[in-house]
């Protein structure tokens, strides 16, 4: 019996062939989705915000809060379960922008700030994005199945897609 | 050294913003009725600190349908304030108060029906702002609402990432208004943690 296990916001979760991972809901929030594709084992986090390093001083990090902590913790635990380090591959969803305003508010575009940082980071782990499915300005549920690669998004009033 | 650290945050710190809560639920209210014509009557709002993971659950599941209206704050206090209502409450309200039939509940907003909510959403949180304000003297000014129908998940991704800054739980005031029709209301006040200071010192804490 294959399970769909469910990753929370700031949440990452492993993953093996032939259970499948779930996120709800993503908004401005980026899901990195990462899978050896000939071992099927894989991953997903669900980050909230670009960068740890400016929290850095402010005591504990919550590891999978963050694109550079949280995609390097998934990496770590997936290889750490089997899987070859150098064959990974990710795909990404999410960093949308919600409301529209055009404020002082520094978090405004943020959405977009994590989707060019889970790029960055990712490029430094040399890990290839295979697809993506970023911005505009709608919520994003998504479904990866490691045995497939398949990374299933569903929006409200937009259908079903795999990337 | 701040006094609010909303990982740990201490009874009394919390008792005041759930007061702050509760009063200002009860002018939202109170303008809501005004709005309509009619008595609305609130039930005592609940107010939690919650965990990220969990706010979702808390509001019906993170893939609940519902509309957000969102508002930045400045002035004295700087955040954003956010109201949120299940999507056939909010179809519901906007009918009544436009007079109109609610024949179509679980269709999409219509331009001046998405103008209507936001209007709502407008006076709700600014009855709700306007309380905090007279009640600690602090200037607040909102910015004009934008509003957003969506996934509960995906509306609260943005204030989550704004306490997300702050710590890894945030203040949920949830709040139950009954007329006639049954309204599920939330809102979730994103001060920075300076401002929380601010509203505490304010208020002689």
């Amino acid at each position: 019996m294959s399970e769909m296990i469910k990753v929370g916001m700031a949440d990452l979760k492993l993953c093996k062939a032939p259970d499948a991972v779930t996120t709800l809901g993503l908004g401005s929030c980026v899901g990195i989705a990462i899978r050896d594709p000939i071992t099927k084992i894989g991953g997903l986090a669900h980050i909230m915000l670009p960068d740890s390093t400016q929290f850095a001083n402010s005591g504990n990090i919550n590891i999978p809060k963050f694109a550079d902590t949280g995609a390097k913790e998934l990496v770590k635990i997936i290889v750490a379960a089997g899987a070859n380090r150098t064959r990974l591959v990710a795909k990404i969803a999410g960093g949308a922008q919600m409301f529209a305003f055009s404020s002082k508010n520094e978090l405004t575009g943020v959405g977009q700030r994590n989707v060019e940082a889970v790029k960055k980071v990712l490029a430094e782990l040399k890990i290839p994005i295979l697809a993506s499915d970023t911005g505009l300005n709608f919520g994003r549920t998504v479904e990866f199945y490691p045995e497939t690669g398949d990374y299933i998004i569903k929006a409200v009033g937009k259908g079903v897609k795999t990337i | 050294m701040a006094k609010v650290d909303l990982n740990n945050m201490e009874g009394v710190y919390f008792d005041v913003l759930r007061e702050i809560g509760n009063i200002g639920a009860g002018n939202a209210t109170t303008a809501l009725a005004q709005m309509l014509g009619t008595k609305v009557d609130m039930h005592v709002p609940k107010v939690d600190l919650l965990d990220f993971s969990q706010v979702g659950e808390a509001m019906g599941g993170e893939e609940q349908v519902m509309a957000g209206i969102y508002l930045v704050v400045e002035g004295d206090i700087s955040g954003s304030i956010m109201f949120l209502l299940e999507k056939s409450s909010a179809k519901a309200l906007v009918a009544r108060l436009m007079g109109s039939d609610n024949d179509n509940p679980e269709g999409d907003f219509d331009e001046m029906e998405l103008s209507a909510l936001k209007e709502i959403g407008n006076i709700i949180t600014g009855s709700y702002l306007s309380s905090l304000s007279t009640l600690t003297n602090l200037n607040i000014f909102p910015s004009p609402p934008d509003i957003s129908i969506d996934m509960c998940g995906a509306i609260l991704s943005v204030p989550a990432i704004e306490f997300g800054t702050l710590g890894d739980k945030m203040l949920l005031i949830a709040t139950e208004f009954t007329d006639d029709i049954k309204l599920e209301g939330y809102f979730i006040l994103v001060p920075d943690l300076e401002s929380y200071d601010k509203i505490l010192t304010s208020l002689g804490m």
